[in-house]
């Protein structure tokens, strides 16, 4: 299928190449820069270019691949990082320098690789096209290897082997593979969803807490510049209980995964002790990066998560910024003249959302296994203002809304999570379960600390009229009270130890609070002065 | 490789920047043109969209005395490139590369593409170096360090250029104070020539090297989207391959966005916030990222933009859409610049998100985080007792509210305020310490 470019306009080129079909993989001109189909019209069809088009030249050849774009996915892919194409960057870096040349590509998984494999059928049995024919060994995950054609096996080895060479040749002669792709627009098949019903613990009180998340639910993070987005995100990343994390910098800074990278490869994860980068796969595809590609990042990064979960793994998918995502969506709809909805963005962005939101979830595998596949997103909302329309396609969707809040952010209260405009839709499940394996007085104490910090809030306002020398002695207990919840407790700087913090250790700290704040308040009707009563303990 | 040049006489539509050129047979994106009208004049111009044989070519002149008929559009087959040598050093270019300071143009020994291209993020290496800007309110609470983009969100009648001025005098960017190995690009978009003349000044007192693009306000507007990429392609070249350290200065880059919302309208696309066009984060962020440092290398590029807020409104797109790609924010408060405060910055919503990996113990001081920490604790709830000081007066406030308004008003005073005086690290740790310790808020 080859044809010649016949339009260029930013990201998107027309091309004539015939009997191409919807979302099938283009290469365009001399340095064959990669694309998608996007729409077909009789004779001419235009493609989303993941690459810089600029030097792109009218008449220049371009190829249809007859498929779509894929992910690849098989053993190595923890521990890497990938840009929204899947490249591997750090082998980009080793062959072209430290500049991403357009048009150069590399395999994502290095084939050169060996990895232990595990047969479970001989030679001589025959296998039906998709049945599982050995694992393969990577850290403490075994990748299954299925059969892509069925007949009967006259060779399958064992032990150590490389990528590139098959595991297996059947009677026909066909080679069988240990990697395979999947379509990263198409979900992966599964059994049947199941409710979540597991806490998905981050190590931050105020979110474990008051706000906490599901294994299987999703979750944004939206906030202005500065209200720490990224770092409370990388620290989700660090202190979750969870076996697999795929992070997308998606259209964000490149210094910060730099860091990241750097930090991850250092730093253990506190529930097993491992390297925290061998659990971890990175998809960077930050702002300077094509903007085609950004859009595709997080659809290359959530495949790459289902395959782990199909696995029956729990996973994590982090996303900084679905902003900067949202905006990808808005220039290629506005270069492909769509028909713009609210603020330019396209009337679609709401439901592709929607759509990608329902990836997470906990289910039952095509192997039985149970997986999980949860979703946090940090949105950067224009000037702070979440009436935009991004913020409010996730907010439709999204499991907990933790806002960010530029006021707590400015006085360097980290994380910034604002505790009276933030909720969680799965606050009542978690809270029983912690209520069970952490402590009988979870939600007690929850429901009494919700209480003082609104009251304080209230009584502030107050204050702010009559002074704090005008109040009464138990609503300035209460001030003091909200003052050392919020200072010992919902702030955590993630530059020391207190960064993680256990639920035990959540329940232990937050108990200790309000046993101080009941004993207290009975002390002001038996006559004991406030100076004595309020001694404030080092924070 | 074309063989030979292609020229048409085939414009349908002149709109003042913009021309539609028919028929073409082969042509680029971004490609660039030269236009010359009845006149013989010559103009540059750059492919925009390509539709079939129809091309449409935006210029980088004002396109006066163009017409139809005898107008010329001649196709270059190459992209905007940048002529870099080492000898543009210490000269002076307009927003088109041409210099400006009388001398002939410097004979290049490379060309590079202008549009640069992203860096690999495994290849960064982390900005961990201090740099000293003897501004204890930047030194010691939003550190910058080298290879960070930290820009200067000002406000009209603000300051802003004395400060720059001024870091661009004292600080040095090169631990090795090796005044060789440094360089300052300095960019001037849609300035006025008082405020040029007053940068040149600055410039010529300084030892530094310096490569300057200026873009006045009665410059083509065009060039003002093209003057940065300049600047940067060459600062790319000083830093990655003569490995200097290079500090770009780019004022002002709320000029540099308004050009950009000009001629996004010219080519009528869809606007997006107050007009801007929708890709301006990723615009501004093709220039931003390109700051920063390379593992292996030892050159280094850390910018200093200077955008003007609107309005003094710290959430109009151009301050927002930057504080959102760089590395933290210097804010300046009009406040602090009537209570004679110098430099007027407001360390609240003031940040630098590198800060962590330069200051510390071997840099900066072992208390260098726990005494910005506890200034800003004490600071930020000063200034919340503020609020409640112009309702009850600060006599009718507890004891305790009074000592934290005092240190509020000292550190704002002694700290912040520095007039001419430039401190060194310790002198800045110092002061805040001293600060604190006489309100006995030293401990938590």
């Amino acid at each position: 299928m080859k044809g010649r470019i016949i339009g260029i306009s930013g990201p998107t080129v027309t091309v004539d190449i015939p009997d191409l079909k919807l979302y099938d993989r283009v290469l365009l001109g001399g340095e064959r820069l990669q694309g998608e189909v996007v729409r077909l019209d009789t004779g001419r069809a235009m493609v989303q270019v993941y690459e810089d088009t600029r030097g792109l030249a009218l008449g220049e050849p371009a190829e249809g691949l007859g498929f779509p774009l894929s992910a690849k996915l098989g053993p190595g892919l923890l521990s890497g990082i990938f840009d929204g194409l899947q490249r591997p960057l750090d082998r980009m870096a080793a062959a072209h320098g430290p500049f991403i040349l357009p048009g150069k590509h590399l395999p994502p998984l290095n084939l050169d690789e060996g990895w232990d494999f595990t047969p479970l059928k001989k030679s001589g049995e025959s296998v039906a096209e998709g049945e599982a024919i050995g694992t393969f060994r990577e850290g403490s995950h075994e990748h299954p290897v299925h059969s892509s054609a069925a007949g009967e096996l006259t060779t399958i080895v064992s032990g150590k082997v490389k990528l590139e060479e098959p595991v297996a040749v059947n009677a026909e002669n066909i080679k069988l593979y240990g990697h395979g792709e999947w379509p990263i627009r198409l979900p992966r098949p599964y059994r049947k969803k199941l409710a979540p019903t597991v806490p998905l613990i981050t190590g931050q009180r105020v979110i474990d807490f008051l706000f906490p998340l599901a294994k299987g639910g999703t979750a944004i993070l939206p906030g202005g510049f500065g209200t720490g987005k990224t770092i409370l995100e990388q620290a989700i990343a660090k202190y979750a209980d969870i076996d697999v994390v795929v992070y997308v910098g998606c259209g964000e800074r490149g210094n910060e995964m730099a860091e990241m990278l750097e930090e991850f490869g250092e730093l253990a994860d506190p529930w097993t002790g491992r390297r925290l980068m061998d659990r971890t796969v990175m998809v960077a595809n930050t702002s300077n990066m094509p903007v085609a590609a950004r859009e595709a990042s997080i659809y290359t990064a959530v495949t790459i998560a289902e395959y782990y979960r199909d696995m029956g793994c729990h996973v994590l998918l982090l996303a900084d910024s679905i902003s900067r995502w949202a905006e990808a969506l808005r220039e290629i709809s506005s270069a492909m003249e769509e028909m713009p909805g609210e603020e330019g963005y396209p009337t679609y962005l709401a439901s592709r959302l929607a759509t990608f939101f329902s990836r997470a979830g906990v289910v039952e595998t095509m192997s039985g296994e149970i997986g999980s596949l949860s979703i946090i997103l940090s949105v950067s909302p224009p000037g702070g203002d979440l009436t935009e329309p991004a913020t409010q396609a996730c907010l439709r969707t999204s499991g907990a809304f933790l806002m960010l809040d530029t006021d707590l952010a400015h006085r360097r209260h980290f994380p910034a999570i604002n505790w009276s405009q933030s909720f969680s839709l799965y606050d009542a499940d978690m809270g029983a379960y912690f209520e069970k394996e952490t402590s009988p007085n979870w939600n007690r104490h929850r429901q009494r600390c919700r209480n003082i910090l609104q009251r304080a809030e209230k009584l502030r306002e107050v204050a702010a009229i009559v002074g704090a020398e005008g109040m009464q002695d138990s609503d300035q207990l209460i001030l003091e009270a909200a003052e050392r919840i919020r200072l010992e407790f919902l702030c955590q700087n993630s530059y020391s130890d207190d960064a993680f913090s256990t639920p035990e250790l959540t329940a232990e700290k937050i108990g200790e609070i309000i046993g101080w704040t009941d004993e207290t308040e009975t002390k002001p009707a038996a006559g004991e002065p406030l100076e004595s009563i309020i001694r404030r303990p080092k924070t | 490789m074309r063989l030979a040049e292609h020229r048409y006489k085939t414009i349908s539509s002149l709109r003042s920047q913009l021309l539609l050129v028919e028929k073409v047979a082969e042509v680029r994106l971004g490609e660039v043109v030269r236009v010359v009208g009845p006149d013989g004049r010559s103009q540059e111009g750059e492919v925009l969209l390509v539709d079939n044989h129809t091309v449409l070519v935006q210029i980088f002149g004002e396109g006066r005395s163009l017409d139809l008929i005898e107008t010329t559009v001649i196709f270059t087959d190459t992209v905007k490139q940048a002529p870099l040598s080492l000898n543009m050093l210490d000269r002076v270019f307009d927003g088109s590369f041409n210099p400006i300071d009388g001398l002939p143009a410097p004979l290049p020994v490379k060309w590079v593409p202008v549009s640069g291209m992203p860096i690999n993020p495994t290849s960064r290496a982390r900005p961990e170096e201090f740099i000293e800007t003897g501004f204890s309110a930047i030194d010691g609470l939003n550190t910058l360090v080298k290879g960070q983009k930290l820009p200067i969100f000002s406000c009209a009648g603000l300051p802003a250029k004395e400060i720059v001025a001024d870091i661009l005098k004292n600080c040095t960017v090169s631990s090795g104070s090796d005044v060789e190995q440094q360089a300052v690009v300095f960019v001037a978009l849609g300035l006025s020539h008082y405020e040029y003349s007053y940068y040149m000044d600055t410039l010529g007192e300084t030892e530094t090297n310096f490569v300057a693009f200026i873009n006045l306000a009665s410059d083509p507007v065009v060039e003002r989207l093209l003057a940065p990429r300049f600047g940067l392609t060459v600062a790319e070249y000083l830093a990655f391959e003569k490995d200097m350290d290079v500090l770009v200065v780019i004022t002002d880059m709320t000029n540099y966005c308004d050009a950009l919302r000009e001629i996004s309208t010219s080519r009528e696309e869809l606007p997006g916030r107050r007009g801007y066009p929708g890709y301006m984060y990723s615009d501004l962020a093709s220039l931003f990222e390109r700051a920063g440092r390379l593992k292996g290398r030892p050159g280094s590029i850390t910018m200093l933009p200077v955008v003007t807020m609107p309005e003094d409104d710290i959430t109009h797109p151009i301050p927002d859409l930057t504080g959102y790609i760089t590395e933290g924010q210097i804010v300046l408060a009009r406040d602090l610049h009537r209570q004679g405060i110098f430099p007027p910055i407001d360390v609240l919503p003031s940040l630098s998100r590198l800060m962590q990996q330069g200051i510390g113990k071997g840099s900066t001081g072992e208390n260098h985080r726990r005494t910005a920490n506890l200034l800003y604790l004490h600071y930020a709830k000063g200034c919340d007792l503020r609020g409640l000081e112009a309702i009850v007066g600060r006599e009718g406030m507890s004891g305790a509210d009074r000592n934290i308004l005092e240190f509020t008003d000292s550190f704002e005073r002694e700290f912040i305020h520095q007039g001419d005086l430039r401190r060194d690290i310790a002198a800045t740790l110092d002061s805040g310490l001293s600060i604190l310790k006489r309100y006995g808020l030293e401990e938590t």
